[in-house]
């Protein structure tokens, strides 16, 4: 049994991690980005964002003043068992985002979409989302948290068979071309590419692609991992940088999630994880070990499944 | 080529904006206040006594919510501040700046040089945008002081006018001057030039949409 407390405790801690630390594998890649970067004011920019990263950490402040929409993606080991149920987590999650709205403090960017009132908490109607995955084998919970930012960089179109892969390059540049100016993609970015799936869906796997991937992780699928390079050095080559400014740095990585869709269609999202790009994870066990980390490796070969009955499993049965 | 780098007043003189050259590097002392579509609608639709002496006390407008919080005392602590994007501003700017005599308009992203040749330019205004974005807590080292939260209780932590005393507050970067010229469609216009290459052997989408333009050189604002 996982304690409650526990979970609340390390979900607030993950919070106020989230919100201060930039994740290791984004900073790599910006750092990287900022050695090949040669545009005057893109330069600049990446350098100060650098900088930031450090005066966020000294200081325990906020990276970005937008500290974008807390959400959580909650994973269980098919044994876990949480002190209290499913209620008690959700509850536990909702009270460790509000605790930590005051307490890092965030900006309690959360409105009703009508009448624009708020707790000043970030908790209100489905507010945080949260969103759960199984995986066959454990008696853990992963908590992950995703404080995305931004109201631009995403976007989604229905594509057809007919569209093909020149078809998709276009609706990407297009996405970047028109969010990438001015910098309101905040980019470079992680850029996530949802294809196929229902409409809906779609959009949750091109989110699930820029927030739950890491930079440098790479599609089990050899022939989309291949596009996924391809489609970062095409993103890379338009000649736009931070900020919209001249230069080559526009997406730090490119991540591609599918889902099968109806075979007459080919819908596709794009999604934009910014500068400031928050996650942070930590994987609670029934004896109180706490492990933290940054990779929430969400795209596990059971998440990523095709067949009927999952064979790892069928065999343990047999 | 390193920009330039300058320190400006949030009551700046005529000359001293006068000085300012696109895609210069800016630092700010003294008083600056927040203000986007709540203050706006506040002060010009319902006609509020604006709680502040413009521009005397300051003549810089922040288009920004903070990650702050209002603590039980009556204290503040503001951690992180960045810019939201002003685009969405235009329609109550002409009217605001009239008014509030301001001469620094800061936030993400600019406005459109159309925007600042009819009424930035008129005022002797100028646009100086944040950086990255957002150098949130870069911007934070540079509030001294929040000196007063007003409005808080009609329109929100998010959407209070927030007054931030600034020592050596930025970067910021100037994106217009007194010709009306914008940074950002200078810069959309020398990577114009590549955009056909980069398109090349892609094609439109079989199913069209709406408004849909075909023009890489339009901007979605």
């Amino acid at each position: 049994m996982i304690p409650i407390d526990l979970i609340q405790k390390t979900a607030e801690t993950l919070m106020d991690k989230a919100a201060i630390e930039i994740p290791e594998d984004y900073l790599d890649g910006l750092q990287k980005a900022a050695k090949t970067e040669d545009g005057d004011l893109s330069s600049f920019v990446l350098k100060a964002m650098l900088e930031n990263y450090e005066a966020a950490k000294e200081d325990r402040r906020a990276m970005c003043g937008d500290t974008g929409v807390p959400r959580w993606f909650v994973k269980l080991g098919n044994d876990a068992r949480v002190e209290g149920g499913m209620c008690a987590l959700e509850t536990a999650l909702r009270r460790a985002t509000a605790n930590a709205t005051n307490g890092v403090p965030l900006r309690p960017n959360r409105v009703h979409p009508l009448w624009r009132t708020d707790h000043n908490n970030n908790v209100g109607i489905g507010a945080p989302e949260i969103e759960y995955g199984f995986e066959p084998e454990g008696e853990w919970i992963d908590l992950i948290t995703v404080h995305k930012g931004g109201l631009f960089g995403t976007d989604y179109r229905m594509l057809f068979p007919s569209d093909g892969i020149q078809g998709i390059k276009r609706f990407y540049l297009d996405s970047l071309m028109a969010f990438g100016k001015r910098g309101l993609a905040c980019q470079p970015a992680i850029i996530g590419i949802g294809l196929g799936g229902s409409k809906d869906i779609c959009m949750t796997l091109g989110k699930r692609a820029s927030v739950l991937r890491t930079v440098g992780s790479r599609n089990s699928d050899p022939r989309i991992a291949e596009m996924e390079e391809e489609f970062k050095e095409l993103g890379n080559s338009i000649g736009m940088g931070a900020m919209g400014f001249v230069g080559k740095n526009m997406v730090i990585d490119c991540n591609i999630e599918v889902g099968y869709c109806h075979t007459g269609g080919m819908p596709m999202s794009v999604h934009a994880f910014c500068l400031s790009s928050r996650r942070a994870v930590a994987r609670i066990y029934p004896d109180g070990r706490v492990e933290h980390r940054t990779d929430p490796d969400w795209f596990t070969p059971y998440q990523r499944r095709e067949t009927v009955d999952w064979e790892p499993m069928r065999e343990a049965a047999e | 080529m390193k920009p330039r780098e300058i320190r400006l007043s949030t009551t700046p003189t005529p000359e001293a904006i006068a000085e300012l050259r696109l895609g210069d590097i800016v630092y700010l002392d003294g008083l600056m206040y927040t203000a986007r579509e709540g203050v706006y609608m506040r002060a010009l639709e319902e006609k509020a006594n604006i709680p502040m002496e413009l521009p005397s006390e300051s003549a810089a407008n922040f288009h920004c919510s903070p990650a702050a919080r209002i603590n039980a005392d009556g204290s503040f602590d503001m951690g992180a501040v960045t810019a939201t994007a002003s685009f969405r501003f235009a329609k109550w700017l002409p009217e605001w700046m009239e008014k509030t005599g301001a001469k620094l308009i800061i936030g993400k992203g600019g406005m459109s040089s159309k925007d600042y040749k009819s009424y930035f330019v008129p005022n002797g205004a100028v646009y100086l945008s944040t950086v990255g974005y957002g150098t949130g807590a870069l911007l934070g080292r540079g509030v001294e002081n929040v000196e007063a939260v007003h409005w808080n209780e009609e329109l929100g932590l998010a959407q209070a006018m927030w007054v931030i005393r600034c020592n050596r507050m930025g970067p910021f970067i100037v994106a217009s001057d007194l010709n009306g010229d914008c940074l950002f469609e200078r810069e959309n216009a020398k990577i114009a030039q590549n955009i056909e290459r980069v398109y090349e052997g892609t094609k439109p989408a079989v199913l069209k949409r709406y408004g849909e333009s075909d023009d890489r050189s339009d901007e979605v604002i």
